[in-house]
């Protein structure tokens, strides 16, 4: 019996020690509230729905801080919980726009980047190191913009997929949609954004 | 087996980021890469796209976007933690 209660009273001091890491939740705000933001920012595109994230986001590390493990920073903490609210905004968002449907625009985009015979009608560019290309915030700047250019359906999906790293199984599921579908959608959106960055990226590298 | 175009070629490369690809499919976009310098750009995009898409996510400052915190959200959100810790006591 009192096992037990010296277990628990182990958790609870253990619980304690990490509150220490996690601080006072007067702090979160000023600490990590930017960081929240611009991450909110960047997947949902819409100023009131960030800032609605970011306060969802400290309600719940308030409700739950006890269960703050410690073996993450506060910051990444903070940004799991953050990550699902953006799960659900972009689960209800999915279900107001019809994913399922074809769409002839997005057909005509795909059909833009190849000539009748099936050929790149421009060839595709040589984009470089890697290393090199992701040092560049100009890249990074031009890569969501040309996110923010795709049908809204497009970049939501891309985003699940590529940014909160989400597998088929999971999105299907979510959205009610076929794999055939989401790779379909998917195809669109990569082809999309390469155009976008080819002509955007790659005009800037060579005036400058 | 017939030759498949670049517009075969490139579906087949993003559905290889989704799902292992086929015996067949395999070898028929391994020929036409050999011959096709487009689409071992292509291929190589797609990498790099996915590289740079993850680091966005992880790093996001890394968007010189101008965006701010605005001080009224900031607040709005004070006010509403404040309450809720309020509630708590």
């Amino acid at each position: 019996m009192w096992c037990i209660r010296d277990e628990r009273a182990r958790d609870r001091k253990e619980t304690e020690l990490n509150k220490n890491t996690l601080g006072s939740p007067d702090t979160w705000l000023d600490e990590h509230g930017a960081a929240l933001y611009k991450y909110a920012l960047m997947h949902t595109r819409d100023e009131h729905k960030a800032e609605e994230a970011v306060q969802e986001t400290l309600l719940a590390a308030l409700e739950s801080r006890d269960r703050f493990a410690g073996d993450a920073s506060p910051r990444t903490w903070l940004i799991g919980i953050l990550k699902h609210k953006v799960m659900d905004m972009f689960r209800h968002d999915a279900r107001e726009v019809q994913l399922a449907d074809p769409d002839d625009a997005e057909d005509a985009q795909v059909e833009d980047n190849f000539a009748a015979n099936g050929h790149w009608r421009n060839m595709p560019s040589d984009w470089g190191n890697p290393e090199e290309l992701l040092e560049r915030g100009q890249f990074m700047t031009i890569l969501q913009r040309c996110l923010d250019a795709l049908p809204p359906r497009l970049s939501k999906l891309f985003m699940l997929r590529e940014v909160m790293e989400e597998d088929t199984e999971t999105i299907c599921q979510d959205l009610a949609i076929t794999p055939t579908n989401l790779w379909t959608m998917l195809y669109r959106a990569r082809l999309g954004l390469r155009q976008c960055l080819d002509r955007n990226w790659v005009g800037k590298t060579a005036q400058g | 087996m017939e030759m498949l175009t670049c517009k075969d070629a490139s579906h087949l490369i993003s559905e290889s980021h989704e799902r292992p690809l086929g015996l067949w499919e395999r070898l028929g976009l391994k020929m036409h890469l050999w011959m096709c310098v487009g689409c071992r750009r292509f291929e190589r995009q797609m990498t790099l796209l996915r590289l740079a898409v993850r680091a966005l996510g992880k790093h996001p400052e890394a968007v010189d976007d101008g965006a701010e915190f605005p001080p009224e959200a900031r607040e709005r959100i004070r006010k509403a933690l404040t309450e809720r810790r309020d509630r708590q006591h």
